[in-house]
C-alpha cells in the first residue's frame, strides 16, 4: 500500500476511535459521574436514571462500543485492502 | 442432601472436569505453552478472558462491596468494564499484529532496550503476585466455609489443581480450562441471582428485577433508599465521596484493567488482528453478564439482611446467622442489652458489624434458596479464584523463562531448554503463590491499589504512545515508566503504609485517594514520555517501520518467538 493510503486509513482510524471514546467518556464520567444527581430527577420505572447509567447503562453502552468499533474497523480494511485472507 | 455432601459432589466433578481438560490439552512446544499456538477461536477466548479477569473478587467481594457502598460502589463496576473499550480500540490488535508473547516483549523491542524491557518485567511480576496472593486465599477461605477443612488445607488442595493444570499444559490447558471454569462461575453466580429476583420482585431477569418493585408495591431501589435513611446511612442511589476522586478512581481501574499484562496476552492467543478485536467484544459481554447482575444481588441482598435483622430478635435469628458468626464473619455485640439487633450508621449504637465478603456467599442462605444452589456458589468461587490465579501464573512463568532467561540472559537456549524453564517457574510460582495464600502478608488489601496504579502508570502509556506516537523513544518511554511508577509507588506507600492515620481527604493530592492516583501517575508518565522524546533523537528507521507495520491488519503471521 502506498504512503498517502496507508495515512488516509490510519486517520480514518483515529477518527473513529475519538468518536467512540467520545461515547465512551460521556457515558459513563458523563452520565455516570458528572451529572449523576442531575440526572437523578429522571426516572426510569425504578431506576433514578443517573444510578442506571453508573451501575447498568454504562456497561450496555460499552459492550456496544466494542461492536461498533469491529463493524467499522472491518469495512475500513476491506476499503483499504489492509484486511488479513 | 446436605449443603456439605452436594459441595463435595459439584466441586469434585468441576475439578475433574479441569483435570481431563489439562490432559486433553497438553502443551507441546514453547508457543503451545505461551500463547496456546495462537489458534484459540475469538468466542472461547472471549470466555477464557473473562475468567481470568473475573476473580475472587469479583465473584465473591464485588457484589457485597456495592450493598455497602450503593452509588459509591460505581466505581467498580464501570472501572473494571470499561477498560476493555481501551482494550479493544487502544491495544488488543495492534499487539496481536505485533504477534510477540508477552508485554515486556513489546516494551522492549519498541523502545529496542533491555532496560526497557527489565522495567516491564519488573512491573508485570509485582502486578502478578500482588493478585495472585489474593486467589489462593480466597481458594483457602471457599474450602473452609464450604468444606469444613482447614485454610491452609484448602490452598494446598487448590494449589494442586492449579499445579496440574498450568505446569502440564501451560497456557492451552489454562485457556480450556478457563473456558470451562467460565460456565461454572457464570452459571453459580446467575442461578442464585434468578432465584432471589424472582422471589423479591418477581422478575426472573435481576438486571430488570433491580428496577422492579418489592412485595408492598414499592420501587426496590426506593425502598432500600429509605430504609438504609432510616437506619442513618446516605441514601443508596446517592454517593458521598468526593466527585473528583469518583473520576479519578475509576479511571484508575479502566486504564489498569486495559494495562494488565495477563489480560493483555490473552489476546495473543488468537489467529488474526480481526479476531482480537470481536474477541474483546465477546470478553466484555462474558463479563458485563455478571457485572450487571452483581449490583442486582447488592441490593437485593442489603434489603433483605436490613428486613431480617434490623430490631429484630437476636434469639430468632435464622440458622445462617450463628453459621457466620462462628466464622467469625458476622459479629453482633448487645449495647443496649434490649436482646434486640440494631443496625444503624451510628457506630456508638450500632451493635452488628458484617464482613463484606459473606454477602455473596450466605445471599442463598440469606433468601433460603436448596442446598444445591447454595454448593454451586461453593464450585463457582472456586472456578473464579483457580481461573484467574492460573493466568497470573502464566505471565509469570513467562517472564522469567522468556524475558528474562531467553531474551536477556541467556538467548542461545533451545527450544525444549525454555520449554522446561518455562514450567520449572511455574512450578516455584505455584509453591511461592500457595505460601502467600497460608501465610498471607498483612497488606495483602492494601496491595491491590498497587497492583491496578502501577498498571495504569508503567505499561499503558508505554503501550499506546508505542502504537499511536512514531516519535515516542526509549529515552522518553523508560523515563516516563520510571517516573510514573515512582510517583505512583511513592504515593501509595505513603498513605498506606507510612502514614495510614493521614490516608484522608483532607491530606490527599487535590482530594484524589491512593485508590485513585494511578490516574496522575498515568498523565505523569504521558507528560514526560512526550516531552523527553521530543527532546532526544529519534526512534531508529527500523523501529518507526515496525510501527507502520502494526498499525495494519495484513500480514499478522501467528504469534512467533522471533
Amino acid at each position: 500500500m502506498s504512503g498517502k493510503n496507508l495515512q488516509d486509513y490510519w486517520k480514518t482510524n483515529i477518527r473513529y476511535v475519538l468518536m467512540l471514546l467520545v461515547v465512551w467518556f460521556l457515558v459513563s464520567y458523563g452520565a455516570g459521574i458528572l451529572w449523576e444527581d442531575a440526572l437523578n430527577n429522571i426516572r426510569l420505572g425504578g431506576f433514578k436514571l443517573g444510578f442506571w447509567f453508573a451501575q447498568q447503562g454504562s456497561i450496555y453502552v460499552f459492550v456496544i462500543l466494542i461492536f461498533v468499533y469491529v463493524y467499522l474497523m472491518n469495512k475500513l480494511d476491506e476499503e483499504y485492502d489492509v484486511n488479513e485472507n | 442432601m446436605s449443603v456439605q455432601t452436594w459441595t463435595f459432589i459439584l466441586v469434585g466433578i468441576t475439578f475433574a472436569l479441569y483435570i481431563g481438560i489439562a490432559i486433553w490439552s497438553r502443551a507441546g512446544s514453547t508457543k503451545e505453552f505461551y500463547v496456546a499456538g495462537g489458534g484459540v477461536h475469538p468466542i472461547a477466548n472471549g470466555m477464557a478472558t473473562a475468567a481470568d479477569w473475573m476473580s475472587a473478587a469479583s465473584f465473591i467481594s464485588m457484589a457485597g462491596l456495592i450493598s455497602f457502598l450503593g452509588y459509591d460502589g460505581s466505581v467498580y463496576l464501570m472501572g473494571w468494564t470499561g477498560g476493555y473499550v481501551l482494550l479493544a480500540l487502544l491495544l488488543a490488535p495492534y499487539l496481536r499484529k505485533f504477534g510477540k508473547f508477552t508485554v515486556p516483549d513489546f516494551i522492549g523491542e519498541r523502545y529496542y532496550s533491555q532496560t526497557a524491557r527489565i522495567v516491564a518485567v519488573i512491573c508485570a511480576l509485582f502486578v502478578s503476585f500482588t493478585y495472585i496472593a489474593g486467589q489462593m486465599r480466597g481458594v483457602g477461605i471457599v474450602f473452609s466455609r464450604f468444606l469444613e477443612v482447614d485454610i491452609n488445607m484448602g490452598v494446598i488442595i487448590g494449589m494442586a489443581i492449579v499445579f496440574i493444570y498450568a505446569v502440564l499444559g501451560g497456557m492451552k490447558g489454562i485457556t480450556y480450562t478457563q473456558v470451562a471454569q467460565y460456565c461454572v462461575l457464570i452459571f453459580a453466580f446467575m442461578v442464585p441471582a434468578i432465584f432471589i429476583s424472582i422471589k423479591m420482585t418477581g422478575n426472573p431477569i435481576p438486571q430488570i428485577g433491580l428496577g422492579g418493585t418489592v412485595a408492598d408495591g414499592q420501587y426496590l431501589l426506593d425502598k432500600l433508599d429509605g430504609l438504609n435513611q432510616e437506619l442513618g446511612f446516605s441514601a443508596y442511589t446517592e454517593g458521598t465521596k468526593p466527585m473528583i476522586d469518583v473520576f479519578c478512581i475509576t479511571f484508575a481501574l479502566m486504564v489498569g484493567t486495559a494495562g494488565l499484562p495477563h489480560v493483555i496476552v490473552r489476546f495473543f492467543t488468537v489467529p488474526k488482528v480481526k479476531d482480537a478485536r470481536i474477541s474483546a467484544g465477546w470478553a466484555l459481554i462474558f463479563i458485563a453478564l455478571l457485572y450487571t447482575t452483581a449490583p442486582a444481588i447488592s441490593a437485593f441482598v442489603r434489603t433483605n439482611m436490613i428486613e431480617t435483622v434490623s430490631n429484630k430478635p437476636y434469639a430468632e435469628m435464622p440458622g445462617w446467622f450463628s453459621k457466620w458468626e462462628q466464622a467469625k464473619l458476622i459479629k453482633f455485640e448487645d449495647k443496649n442489652g434490649d436482646g434486640n439487633i440494631q443496625y444503624v450508621k451510628d457506630a456508638t449504637i450500632n451493635e452488628l458489624t458484617v464482613d463484606r465478603d459473606i454477602m455473596v456467599l450466605a445471599n442463598p442462605e440469606i433468601a433460603g434458596l436448596p442446598a444445591w444452589v447454595i454448593a454451586l456458589v461453593a464450585a463457582g468461587g472456586l472456578a473464579a479464584a483457580l481461573s484467574t490465579a492460573a493466568g497470573l501464573l502464566l505471565v509469570i512463568s513467562s517472564a522469567v523463562s522468556h524475558d528474562l532467561l531467553k531474551n536477556a540472559i541467556k538467548p542461545d537456549i533451545s527450544e525444549k531448554g525454555e520449554l522446561i524453564a518455562a514450567r520449572v517457574a511455574a512450578a516455584v510460582a505455584v509453591v511461592f503463590a500457595g505460601l502467600l495464600g497460608i501465610y498471607p502478608p498483612g497488606f495483602v488489601a492494601q496491595v491491590v491499589a498497587f497492583a491496578f496504579g502501577l498498571a495504569a502508570s508503567s505499561f499503558f502509556p508505554a503501550i499506546v504512545l508505542g502504537i499511536f506516537d512514531k516519535r515516542t523513544n526509549m529515552q522518553g518511554a523508560v523515563a516516563g515508566m520510571i517516573v510514573g511508577i515512582i510517583f505512583t509507588a511513592t504515593y501509595i506507600i505513603y498513605f498506606k503504609f507510612i502514614n495510614p492515620e493521614m490516608n484522608n481527604s483532607e491530606h490527599w493530592f487535590l482530594g484524589i485517594s491512593p485508590e485513585g492516583i494511578g490516574t496522575i501517575g498515568m498523565m505523569v508518565n504521558a507528560v514526560v514520555t512526550i516531552v523527553i522524546s521530543r527532546i532526544t533523537p529519534e526512534p531508529p528507521e527500523s523501529i518507526q517501520e515496525l510501527v507502520e507495520n502494526i498499525r495494519i491488519p495484513r500480514g499478522a503471521g501467528s504469534a512467533h518467538s522471533h
